[in-house]
């Protein structure tokens, strides 16, 4: 965590596209009369997705003005909420979780990776692609390690495989999200280590097993 | 009514004070920051813990109704403890917490020695620190120029965005960021835009929010402080006046729940320097054009050749917006000594006259009486212009809700919502019949009108009135007709009866070219005196009436005369004096007197006492200090409404009279102002 401020190069001007604009008004209707304000949090998300996954300050002003809002509240809410970013991020923005599953499970090596290839957090790298952060855990655990990058994550990663990603996403090739070894959601690895049998069908558990009952 | 046990003393309570209030109602002191009687409560500086009996840990008093607090198991009464063991501690580490970040450099914080942080540093903290790391830093940031920040020092009790946000209206600050980086700031480090915003400088507890313009001048425990009554606008705010060696430091805001409750306008506040620039401070004699220094003797001998050749028909006097009611009775006397009619305090030219009763020319229903209004209709008033401290008011009553509030005049941002009604006469004429708005004040318990002078000034002004008058209906015990002056001496002008007698003429007609021979104008600079006549200025500033005038009398400024003000709900009160007039110049019923003496028409008066003994004999109701006289309305050939929009008295806000003109600060917000309003207009 550190001071978060808006970014100084601006865009001049934010406007929803007509998309987004339906998709905002029927979250503001959500929201009885007078409690408009309600909205502000998924049509700050929806501006940042819509511009590059940042969040310009005409983009505040302009939700400020939807929601007849301060300007002040929107920007404190932009800034307390550490998922709006404030500066560019690049075409892809990575969210590299370093929390003690996926650093157990080599999250340090994607990390210098991304040291290497990106550069420094926070900073876009120079061919506009890429920034990246280090984040906290994001839920994924049993693949670890994982990267989020904008809206999906990435899982079972080494440092190869992580490098190819980068480099397709890059050349805009297509990826696939997910698993990048290729299991299905969080299924085991390899074999089936547990559940391998039926209950009680190897003898050593469910009411075979209890010579009592026999 | 709840009983509630406070450190083994039984008091009984409202149910919905908070456990704060009833420690204090039991005469248990507990420390607080963020807590503030007249803002919602943000619970978050944690420094009023108290011991609840059957609660797991201490609880933070300000944020826990009596009303939420259980029995104990046998029915015991719900038990408070305020000086245990545990207490002790649990303040003791909060003001730790509060001070790890907390720079220590009350040597150099102007705070110091009124700095509630440092207080209760004393009084429940400890001796010594266990923090070596670093402390954090903040950057100070721009919030207008009235408040210095030095964001270090701040704590995070938010009281200033609560402020900005429930009482002035306007939500000018947040609270960027979260956790140790939040940051106190408005957006994008803009001017706040409230004509209250020096107020958030006294909420502030610590340092951090501080008067700009007073920065690094003084030290609260070198200063003399004088109760006082402000005239900067017709409301009449308490205030206080801190004074070193002749001059005066700063203006603070008293706690007056009829009038201002604890707030006061930046203008009240910040007029400081004008008192200081600018000021005449002899007298001077025009000669060929120009005017020159002059001594006492010299000014008097000249307006007395003039006065003594002049007819008193060709007599006249002016008062001005600032003059106290002494002063002006002491002018009043002399005209009437020389024999003249022509006297007037309404420099402006509004249609009020004392003649309508008193009723038609006062606040009746009073500032507090706001709060009791269901519907309020707004004519021709810009009451955040005219009265800012009022207009928080009417915030407050509409923040309450269940209040119809209505708009006839100039639009504008008011801070709270209302019914655009129409632009002025026509508007009314249809109000008048009962229709729309009519409807709602005929239907409300306590209706209010409230009638800016903007709507008074016109031509059809005393038919405004009436129609304002109608409108306000009758209930009992409650008169709805609130008149909303502009300046502070008017109402006690017309309680005076400053007004032209059989045969005289009112401002306007003494003001044409070739209309009168001599006029005395007590510090009337609003009005344009055509040229002919003797104009014998006197007043504080070297302002549009010195500039007209042919002799100059220094009078002496309200921080420097002791006087009686009647503000816009007709409330008599007493200013007492606070530092001395510069130069030569003098009291103003001084002047009078002296003068009175040289034209030969001498007042039966030698001192103040004397003066108000006279004053209390032919008017009583002055002799009831901070007491409302009730009025009558008799409002007689009001005439027909005419037609056209309404506009606002007040148009510059921060520039009304020769003081706030005088003062650099004025000018600066003037001109920020006028930027955010053609900003607005883009």
């Amino acid at each position: 965590m550190s001071v978060r401020r808006l970014a100084e190069e601006q865009p001049a001007s934010f406007e929803f596209t007509p998309e987004n604009l339906a998709w905002a008004n029927a979250q503001i209707a959500k929201y009885p009369e007078g409690r408009q304000a309600s909205a502000v949090i998924p049509l700050l998300w929806q501006a940042q997705k819509q511009h590059n996954y940042w969040l310009p300050k005409p983009a505040i002003e302009k939700v400020a003005d939807m929601l007849d809002m301060p300007f002040i509240r929107v920007l404190e809410i932009a800034t307390f909420y550490t998922m709006f970013n404030l500066e560019p991020v690049g075409r892809f923005f990575i969210q590299m979780c370093g929390t003690t599953p996926c650093m157990l499970r080599g999250s340090d090596e994607i990390k210098a990776v991304l040291a290497r290839r990106v550069g420094e957090q926070k900073m876009v790298s120079a061919d506009g692609n890429f920034a990246w952060l280090e984040v906290e855990c994001l839920g994924a655990c049993c693949n670890a390690p994982m990267v989020q990058i904008n809206d999906d994550y990435y899982e079972d990663l080494t440092a190869e495989n992580f490098e190819k990603l980068l480099d397709d996403l890059a050349g805009g090739r297509p990826v696939h999200v997910g698993s990048q070894m290729g299991r299905r959601s969080s299924e085991p690895a390899g074999k089936l280590t547990t559940l391998t049998s039926f209950y009680g069908d190897d003898g050593r558990s469910g009411p075979a097993s209890d010579k009592t009952q026999a | 009514m709840t009983k509630i046990i406070v450190d083994g003393k039984e008091v009984d309570v409202p149910a919905e004070y908070t456990l704060l209030q009833a420690c204090e109602e039991a005469g248990a002191e507990i420390p607080r920051f963020c807590f503030h009687e007249r803002l919602s409560i943000a619970g978050n500086c944690r420094m009023c813990l108290v011991e609840l009996k059957g609660a797991p840990k201490p609880v933070a008093s300000c944020a826990w109704s009596v009303k939420d607090c259980r029995p104990g198991p046998n029915g015991e009464l719900p038990s408070v403890v305020t000086k245990s063991p545990t207490v002790k501690k649990a303040r003791n580490g909060v003001m730790e917490f509060l001070l790890i970040n907390h720079p220590l450099d009350c040597p150099i914080c102007d705070q110091g020695g009124e700095c509630d942080l440092q207080d209760q540093a004393m009084a429940f903290g400890v001796d010594n620190s266990r923090y070596a790391e670093n402390k954090r830093a903040v950057e100070d940031k721009y919030i207008g120029p009235l408040v210095r920040t030095s964001m270090n020092r701040c704590i995070h009790c938010t009281r200033c965005v609560r402020f900005t946000a429930e009482v002035a209206g306007t939500a000018d600050m947040g609270a960027i960021g979260r956790g140790e980086d939040m940051e106190i700031t408005t957006y994008l480090e803009t001017a706040m835009s409230s004509e209250l915003q020096g107020n958030v400088a006294d909420l502030c507890p610590v340092g951090a929010l501080l008067p700009k313009p007073y920065a690094f001048k003084a030290r609260p425990w070198e200063l003399g402080k004088t109760e006082s009554i402000d005239v900067m606008d017709a409301l009449g705010s308490a205030i206080r006046v801190d004074v070193r060696g002749r001059e005066v430091m700063r203006i603070l805001p008293r706690v007056n729940e009829a009038v201002n409750e604890e707030w006061i306008s930046d203008k009240t506040r910040q007029v400081v320097d004008g008192l200081q620039r600018q000021r005449l401070d002899r007298p001077y004699i025009r000669k060929d054009g120009r005017l020159v220094p002059a001594t006492w003797s010299e000014a008097f001998a000249a307006i007395a050749t003039r006065v003594k050749a002049t007819t008193p028909a060709r007599i006249g006097a002016i008062a001005g917006d600032l003059a106290s009611v002494e002063d002006m009775f002491a002018l009043k006397s002399l005209l009437g000594n020389l024999c003249s009619a022509n006297i007037d305090c309404r420099q402006d030219g509004t249609k009020l006259h004392p003649a309508n009763g008193r009723g038609s020319y006062i606040f009746n229903p009073s500032v507090a009486g706001i709060e009791e209004a269901d519907a309020i209709l707004i004519v021709g008033s810009n009451p955040r212009k005219e009265s800012p401290v009022l207009n928080a008011r009417i915030l407050k009553r509409w923040r309450m809700g269940g209040v119809d509030i209505g708009l006839v005049g100039e639009r504008a941002d008011l801070t709270y919502s209302y019914q655009y009604l129409g632009a002025g006469a026509e508007t009314l004429t249809e109000l008048g019949n009962g229709k729309g708005f009519a409807e709602v004040l005929i239907k409300a318990q306590r209706p209010m009108v409230i009638v800016g002078q903007g709507a008074l000034l016109r031509e059809d002004g005393a038919a405004v009135l009436a129609a304002c008058a109608k409108l306000a209906g009758a209930r009992e015990g409650w008169n709805g007709l609130a008149v909303l002056h502009t300046a502070a001496a008017r109402v006690g002008g017309l309680d005076l009866g400053f007004v032209p007698a059989q045969g005289g003429m009112d401002a306007w007609a003494m003001t044409r070219p070739g209309a009168l021979d001599v006029i005395f104008n007590l510090g009337a600079d609003e009005l344009e005196i055509a040229p002919g006549a003797f104009v014998v200025y006197q007043g504080t500033h070297g302002d549009r009436g010195a500039h007209r005038a042919d002799v100059i009398l220094p009078g002496a400024t309200y921080t420097e005369k002791s006087g009686l003000y009647v503000n816009t709900e007709g409330r008599v009160q007493y200013a007492e004096r606070a530092n001395f007039a510069p130069g030569d110049a003098r009291e103003d019923w001084a002047i009078l007197r002296a003068l009175s003496e040289v034209v030969g028409a001498k007042l039966a008066f030698d001192s103040l006492a004397d003066l108000r003994k006279a004053l209390y004999a032919a008017h009583p109701h002055f002799a009831r200090i901070d007491a409302i006289e009730p009025g009558s309305i008799n409002i007689a050939n009001a005439g027909a409404l005419g037609t056209g929009a309404f506009t606002s008295a007040v148009d510059d806000f921060y520039l009304t009279n020769p003081i706030a003109r005088a003062s650099a600060v004025m000018a600066e917000c003037s001109a920020l102002a006028k930027g955010r309003l053609q900003q607005a207009a883009e």
